[in-house]
């Protein structure tokens, strides 16, 4: 029987895009419609929509679908494994003395935001490259300092990102690819130096974790050897985190699995009382080592010829900055950096804050965060109040990823994986921006973190990496 | 300025809960300072920090939770605690679960199934897109939107064809596919009819009229007003002709189409002449030697097609109430016109009821102006001025450029008729009322009100305005039928019983000197 045929014999179900009435009037017919949410892709502009369907010629079409297999393939297919803490000058790539990382794309001393700034004149205090913040912002601002996007060097860092050669990093192996990918250690919630803030107390905290924290936890991975990660990460989803605003699972599990090594290190118990301390102190220590997984897993999926997936998103606070797998090595696309909506700490104001800031985008481009909400009924607060808001957040994520990663699963939705792989194609055909939940920070240097919430990146950097790539595959 | 605190002990609430309570706190009226959070350190230097830390919230531990509340009295604090107490409350039931919505036609074919065809209504620059995306997920497509290119319409029929679909419009307003109406439609009995119709309205007539001579209908499928043109080359009548061939329950098919290009008659009648089913062909103003000479079954009006088919179907011919014309009533209506009342005017919402009409009058009178008029020489060359005996297509893109179709907004059908009703060389005035699906919920009824006042104003003047209405609807169609004719007649309204005799009608009443 021919396909018209077929339909003449079937029962209706269509699928109804434009006026919602016609949908309507299908179901009083008890036929079945379903009405498409749907935006003109593109936003309507002409180029993006020539850029699609260039894209979509049949050829072009085959080779990223190829491309973006291989890419989504291995994110799955990573197995990131925490095997050791050192400090940056001993691990990363192109470290030196007088190198400070930063979150996001490039940018330089002079258009750094307030929070930035702030954590930057902490580092360069903290190095002893300075005497105080006063003097560290003249040394900043004399060239005497190599400033990098933390991505560049295989490196996330939270919010500011800052990192300095002496502070302790995770270390985090590719089980299956054998890249590595490293990361601060979470500072834990309060006045703290990746939020902007500088003083004493910082200044401080930081020496007592390149002193004791750090060194005790490199001991103790030396003797632990390797922690799988993503099993954890797992686990900790299930315990209701997604493992970027909420680590209260992950937390306790990564301090579960260290703490036997950590009592076989040579501290003293005063010490290694201060170390569990200062872990119970916030859920938040675990944030960073999630977002080193991440970054481990997505390196592995980046420069593949010809895929549109996203490997990278990250803010220095000014801008946002994408990486696309095959837009190979450091191709960023920018846009301005957003607002960030959501509660705030007593006191503070939606005026005080600054913007979308930090390289824990990571986790939603990995598929976590605000791409797993539905994971995290327990903090639906960030995304407006409901529990059916949550879910909506990671349902609609499919709509602009490729795969669902059957190792990182959400029981609410009955163990479906999380949405994995970006295709920036599906997120200028939708119009659907990813969604991150992440913290707010002052807009001035030297205070700190006000509040969480929501944030999308901006339209622009995927409209940008769009046009480029047709330029590169459709050749 | 007053401060009340409260310490829930051993109380706890997460953080980010927190932060959203506090946040709404802050919003209550009356209050200056608000602070939601449990007793820990960093929140004791926060409270500190705004001057309101107290001896009694430093004791608290860091399982107690603190309320505190500045306002300017202690009235307001009392309340704004009440307030507070309120948000912790659990907002109860919440909404029903939530209906998966997909934003693309990839998604959501992936996702359904079950789901055969598309209905795109999106606007003509984005149309295409989507028609071709869904046609590459196999989908039957109905593609209501208008502005697409003939390039573009050649290509997605050609890609249509290769996969097997049906590929319906664009501009295409009317399908009746497994008895269910798409966009414009009507309630039609089911039955053994097909019909393959480039007209929209026109389709909806014939399908409105096997219904009123007892027939039903398989499949009404509309393939877009420029199908049979020397272009597009009638890719999607042939395809649909080819499919109620083949369909079981079709025993008779219908053809309705403005005239087409000479070249794709030939074709379509050539298909007419292989097929083993019985074709009856209304192409409206066409010519009956070719048709019969293919070997199908002529037809000069829609009603004409209807019943023509309803015969071929099965139904008696002498059981039949044709309806015939009302000649005592025309008469009657001619005495009541004065000689100088000589022309008809036609406002309508449907084209092809427009061109249906019009195509009557020409049969009779040289000077028949139109907006659609094929002859240049009476194509109104202002559409706002009427001329001699005129059919305006109210919707045609000259009046909707930027407005909706008159069937859902009839602000400009109204103005202008209360303009023709001013015209003492006016006749009769004729206007389509069409029901069903996709239609006004009540065209009759926007409309009453301008016929009442031209009728009122017309007596004043001595004069006799003769309204005559036809309403496009069956028994079945929301909204009723016999109470929208209802209450045109009781304003006077004549009522035609089809296009065509709505037609024929209105070039009788203005005839003189027969």
């Amino acid at each position: 029987m021919s396909k018209i045929n077929e339909l003449f014999n079937g029962k209706i179900h269509a699928i109804n895009v434009g006026i919602e009435f016609f949908k309507d009037d299908i179901i009083k017919q008890n036929a079945n419609a379903s009405h498409l949410d749907w935006k003109p892709p593109g936003g309507g502009k002409p180029e993006l929509i020539k850029a699609l369907d260039r894209l979509e010629n049949a050829a072009v079409a085959e080779k990223i679908a190829a491309a973006n297999k291989l890419a989504v393939e291995r994110i799955i297919n990573s197995q990131p494994m925490l095997v050791g803490f050192d400090q940056a000058i001993n691990v990363v790539p192109g470290m030196t003395k007088t190198t400070i990382l930063h979150a996001g794309p490039p940018i330089t001393w002079d258009k750094m935001c307030g929070a930035m700034k702030g954590a930057v004149t902490g580092a360069i205090v903290f190095e002893g490259l300075a005497k105080d913040i006063e003097e560290a912002e003249q040394v900043a601002a004399s060239g005497a300092i190599t400033f990098s996007p933390c991505h560049e060097h295989n490196c996330v860092g939270s919010m500011a990102g800052v990192t300095s050669a002496s502070m302790f990093m995770h270390v985090v192996k590719n089980k299956t690819y054998g890249n590595i990918a490293y990361t601060n250690l979470s500072e834990q919630m309060a006045k703290i130096l990746r939020m902007g803030a500088n003083d004493e107390s910082v200044i401080a905290r930081l020496n007592w974790m390149r002193d004791v924290l750090g060194p005790m936890l490199r001991d103790a991975m030396k003797i632990a050897g390797e922690i799988d990660l993503r099993l954890m990460l797992a686990q900790a989803l299930h315990m209701g985190d997604e493992c970027h605003n909420r680590n209260n699972a992950g937390t306790s599990l990564l301090i579960q699995a260290l703490t036997p090594y950590i009592l076989e290190t040579d501290f003293t118990k005063e010490q290694k009382r201060e170390v569990f301390e200062f872990v119970a102190s916030s859920d938040y220590f675990s944030g960073p080592t999630w977002m080193a997984m991440c970054k481990c897993a997505l390196d592995a999926a980046h420069g593949i010829e010809n895929s549109t997936i996203v490997t990278t998103m990250a803010r220095n606070g000014v801008e946002f900055g994408i990486r696309v797998s095959g837009m190979a090595g450091n191709t960023w696309f920018t846009g301005p950096a957003q607002k960030v909506i959501g509660p705030m700490f007593a006191g503070y104001k939606p005026e005080d804050s600054g913007l979308d800031i930090g390289d824990s985008a990571i986790t939603e481009t990995y598929g976590i965060g605000g791409f797993a909400m539905a994971a995290a009924p327990a903090i639906v607060a960030l995304v407006g109040g409901t529990v059916e808001e949550a879910i909506g957040f990671s349902t609609t994520m499919k709509e602009i990823t490729t795969a669902e990663n059957p190792n990182v699963t959400i029981p609410l939705l009955d163990f479906s994986g999380v949405p994995t792989g970006i295709d920036i194609r599906q997120v200028i055909q939708t119009g659907i921006l990813p969604i991150i939940n992440t913290a707010i920070a002052h807009k001035d240097a030297g205070i700190g973190m006000i509040g969480a919430g929501i944030t999308y990146p901006p339209m622009e950097a995927f409209e940008k990496a769009l046009l480029a790539v047709t330029e590169t595959i459709s050749q | 300025m007053s401060t009340k605190v409260v310490i829930k002990q051993s109380t706890y609430f997460d953080s980010v809960s927190l932060m959203s309570l506090s946040t709404k706190a802050n919003q209550i009226e009356g209050v200056e300072q608000a602070v939601i959070a449990m007793g820990t350190d960093m929140n004791k230097e926060v409270l500190k920090n705004v001057g309101l830390l107290t001896p009694e919230l430093e004791a608290a531990k860091t399982s107690d939770l603190m309320i505190v509340v500045k306002a300017a009295t202690d009235e307001l604090c009392e309340s704004a605690l009440i307030a507070i107490e309120e948000l912790f409350k659990k907002k109860g039931g919440s909404k029903s679960a939530t209906e998966i919505k997909y934003s693309t036609i990839d998604s959501a074919a992936a996702s359904i199934p079950e789901a055969n065809l598309a209905v795109i209504s999106v606007n003509g620059a984005f149309a295409a897109r989507e028609a071709r995306k869904a046609l590459e997920n196999d989908l039957h497509v109905m593609l209501f939107s208008d502005n697409v290119s003939i390039e573009e319409e050649i290509a997605l029929k050609q890609f249509a064809h290769e996969k097997g679909l049906l590929m319906m419009g664009p501009d295409c307003g009317t399908a009746i596919i497994g008895n269910v109406a798409l966009c414009f439609g009507n309630a039609v009995r089911k039955g053994n009819i097909g019909i393959v119709g480039a007209s929209g309205t026109g389709s909806q007539e014939v399908s409105v009229r096997i219904h009123d001579f007892g027939g039903g209908i398989t499949q009404l499928i509309g393939t877009g007003g420029r199908d049979l043109s020397e272009q597009v080359g009638g890719i999607m009548m042939l395809d649909g002709i080819k499919a109620l061939e083949e369909d079981e329950a079709t025993k008779v098919i219908v053809l309705i189409s403005k005239p087409p290009a000479p070249s794709v008659q030939e074709k379509v009648l050539a298909q007419v002449k292989s097929c083993k089913k019985p074709v009856v062909v209304y192409f409206i103003g066409g010519e009956e030697t070719a048709v019969l000479e293919a070997g199908g079954h002529f037809a000069k009006t829609s009603k004409e097609a209807a019943i023509k088919a309803v015969v071929l179907a099965g139904a008696n011919e002498d059981e039949l109430n044709k309806r015939a014309l009302n000649w005592p009533l025309i008469e009657e209506v001619r005495a009541k016109l004065s000689p100088e009342q000589k022309y008809i005017r036609g406002l309508f919402c449907g084209g092809t009821l427009c061109d249906e009409a019009m195509y009557l009058a020409m049969d009779k009178y040289e000077d028949v102006y139109s907006n659609i008029q094929k002859k240049a020489d009476y194509k109104l060359k202002n559409i706002h001025e009427s001329k001699a005996h005129t059919f305006l297509d109210m919707g045609d893109d000259d009046f909707t450029n930027g407005k909706p179709h008159p069937m859902i907004d009839p602000s400009t059908r109204i103005a202008r008729f209360l303009e023709e009703a001013k015209d003492p060389s006016v006749g009769v005035i004729l206007m389509d009322f069409i029901l069903g699906f996709g239609s006004h919920e009540d065209p009759v009824g926007v409309m009453l009100p301008a016929i009442i006042e031209a009728k009122a104003q017309a007596a004043k003047e001595g004069r006799h305005l003769e309204i005559l209405g036809y309403v496009l609807g069956t028994d079945l169609d929301t909204p009723n039928f016999d109470e929208q004719v209802k209450k045109l007649m009781d304003a006077g309204v004549t009522i035609a019983s089809s296009s065509t005799n709505a037609g024929l009608l209105a070039r009788e009443f203005v005839a003189k000197g027969e």
